[in-house]
């Protein structure tokens, strides 16, 4: 096998300049796909970050059928005590959750005493809520960061709207969910940043608040935010906690909970998805460029060497040893190409992170971009290439392996 | 003993429509151990009948024996075979693998279509480099070798399998006349040498005395055969 790679790499040198060309291009796609595979998974994974760690949090659990009525945040659909001791209970048993914040989420009347407007509001536990979405405060655009009883942190656009400031006074408004009406006076405590997404416009209260605003003998809770220890494990938590809680069924026998990832609960997914097509789309090019260029250089290698195909055929080399040949020849610039392209793109990873690009996102702004590259990811890359290399070799070594030895040695 | 035997072996080619006869019914055996030359102008058969010794291609009439194998009844990849074990070819443009040197050039059957072991390789091949007297050119390139030269260690890599039929097709038409004979004589040294069977093709009247039977063909017939005095005959 030494001596069959030998002389692949002898052959593939026989025309230096062709072979580089080759070399350098697939060098190229495989720098271009890393690079950009892991510039767009940093951005992602930043992003996903800013979005569950601000207000979605990983994984949220509801009433079946909140979710679908959410724009009314219906009260009626709230879960009840017994419930949520429930999901509490299977919560506090699972080692892979971090956190989780009760939420109860109701709309109301908000009121400077001049002007009155609707605002969404979350009752929160605002020490559990910190710990679920820890980037919650960090929105916190005017005003101290921490919620207190008898304040409300009010979202940015409706502060703006209402002439509000932090430490103005303000009435919240709500019916509860027997139809009578309530109003508090609270404090701004706040001016909190908007983010994009389901309850990125949505104000902040005190659980207590909450409770005392819409008469609740105890916290009826809208909904359990849950932040996990290791985001990597979404989907395997997800799936467990899932299976632990279906088994809750109401009197109808229909189950009682639904739980959701963030992936169903904010539109940025859908940019994540553009994110994986767009990869896809450019892991698409890398295979073109290198199924197009080596199997060029391959079919000139076979043109070129019809005479020399014919003499090791005539002289008893098999048929099958002859493609193996030529598919050694593809293998070894598509390894050659996918292991300077791997060395090259880590080096170009590397000066990007030292680099130390930032960007803005939102209020966020210097966010540091630090892409990097799963070794996973890149052996998937080079697995790929190298597997391009011999699908692009295959036909031109069938050609070779198939020539009848005597036209080939008749061959000019 | 005979090593080749052809009966009545006819060869046709289709040219479109129109059948061309390259070989009528011809006859003949070769000895083991002989030194042959099929004689003959351009076009007149003898490399279609040199290739059908070879197993590069089946007759399309009559029966062809090479070392007791009926060449028509060998596929493709047993024709390969056959030929990698029985058969070494020399070319009349030396045919040698350009990116290998002198040395790898001979080894290369033995790799690719023999298999056989590092540690034997290196004698055989250090042998027959020695036998063609191209043992201190082993480290050079084909196109840094003269014609006679990449000649010899064409002999050399049709020999270091040890097959028992040699065939050459016009292996001096590309050589001055004096290495010409030179490699002439060679061939027939080492046939004395490894009683290795020497078949080749040449219409090079120069060299035809060389063998010591002639077979000479017109019109893909064989005409006469005759003997130069050589220890064996058709």
């Amino acid at each position: 096998m030494a001596n069959l790679i030998k002389i692949a790499g002898r052959n593939l040198f026989r025309y230096k300049r062709r072979t580089l060309l080759t070399l350098s291009l697939i060098v190229i796609g495989v720098l271009f796909v890393t690079a950009f595979v892991a510039v767009t998974g940093s951005f992602k994974s930043m992003m996903i970050g800013q979005i569950t760690d601000s207000f979605v949090g990983h994984i949220q659990i509801h009433r079946k059928g909140y979710l679908a009525a959410i724009e009314s945040l219906p009260l009626t659909m709230n879960l009840k005590p017994g419930a949520v001791r429930k999901v509490e209970d299977v919560l506090k048993e699972m080692p892979e959750i971090e956190a989780y914040s009760q939420r109860i989420k109701f709309g109301g009347m908000f009121s400077n005493f001049i002007e009155t407007t609707n605002i969404r509001l979350n009752g929160v536990d605002p020490e559990l809520e910190a710990k679920t979405v820890p980037l919650l405060l960090s929105r916190v655009i005017e005003g101290e960061k921490a919620l207190k009883k008898g304040e409300i942190f009010v979202p940015e656009l409706l502060a703006r709207g209402m002439k509000v400031k932090v430490g103005d006074i303000v009435v919240v408004i709500a019916t509860n969910r027997d139809g009578s009406v309530n109003g508090k006076q609270l404090k701004v405590g706040a001016i909190l940043e908007s983010a994009t997404g389901p309850g990125g416009r949505d104000g902040y209260v005190h659980m207590d608040d909450a409770v005392e605003i819409l008469r609740m003998e105890e916290p009826e809770i809208s909904e359990i935010a849950v932040r996990i220890k290791d985001f990597g494990a979404l989907h395997k938590v997800f799936a467990v906690l899932t299976g632990k809680l279906s088994g809750a069924l109401n009197k109808e026998g229909k189950p009682v909970f639904d739980v959701q990832t963030w992936e169903k609960l904010s539109p940025f997914y859908n940019i994540a998805r553009m994110i994986d097509m767009m990869t896809l789309f450019v892991k698409i090019m890398l295979v073109a460029i290198v199924l197009i260029s080596i199997m060029n250089v391959m079919i000139m290698a076979v043109y070129e060497r019809v005479r020399e195909i014919g003499t090791i055929a005539a002289i008893g080399t098999l048929p099958r040893k002859i493609l193996a040949m030529f598919l050694l020849e593809g293998l070894l610039m598509g390894a050659i190409g996918a292991i300077i392209g791997g060395i090259l793109s880590s080096g170009v990873i590397y000066a990007l992170q030292m680099a130390k690009i930032s960007f803005d996102f939102g209020r966020q702004t210097g966010l540091i971009l630090s892409p990097a590259i799963d070794p996973a990811a890149l052996l998937t890359i080079s697995g790929i290439v190298i597997g391009v290399s011999i699908l692009a070799s295959l036909q031109p070594a069938l050609k070779a392996a198939r020539m009848d030895p005597i036209e080939a040695l008749g061959h000019i | 003993m005979e090593l080749i035997v052809g009966h009545d072996v006819s060869k046709v080619y289709q040219n479109g429509e129109v059948p061309i006869k390259a070989l009528k019914e011809v006859s003949f055996s070769i000895k083991k151990g002989a030194f042959v030359s099929f004689v003959g102008p351009s076009g007149s058969g003898k490399t279609t009948l040199l290739n059908l010794i070879g197993c590069l291609d089946k007759p399309s009439g009559g029966r062809l024996l090479v070392a007791g194998m009926d060449v028509a009844s060998l596929g493709k990849t047993d024709a390969a075979l056959f030929r990698g074990t029985h058969i070494g070819f020399i070319f009349q443009s030396f045919n040698l693998i350009p990116i290998l040197t002198a040395y790898e050039n001979v080894e290369y059957p033995l790799i690719v279509v023999q298999n056989i072991p590092a540690s034997k390789r290196r004698k055989l091949v250090d042998d027959l480099l020695a036998a063609v007297g191209m043992s201190d050119q082993r480290n050079k390139r084909p196109d840094q070798l003269s014609g006679g030269q990449k000649q010899r260690v064409a002999i050399a890599r049709a020999l270091v399998t040890h097959p028992d039929l040699v065939l050459a097709d016009e292996p001096t038409a590309n050589l001055d006349h004096d290495t010409a004979m030179s490699i002439l004589g060679l061939m027939k040294r080492i046939r004395d040498e490894l009683e290795t069977t020497f078949v080749f093709s040449t219409h090079d009247t120069r060299i035809i005395g060389e063998a010591e039977v002639i077979y000479r063909i017109e019109d893909g017939v064989l005409k006469t055969s005759g003997n130069h005095g050589g220890r064996n005959n058709g």
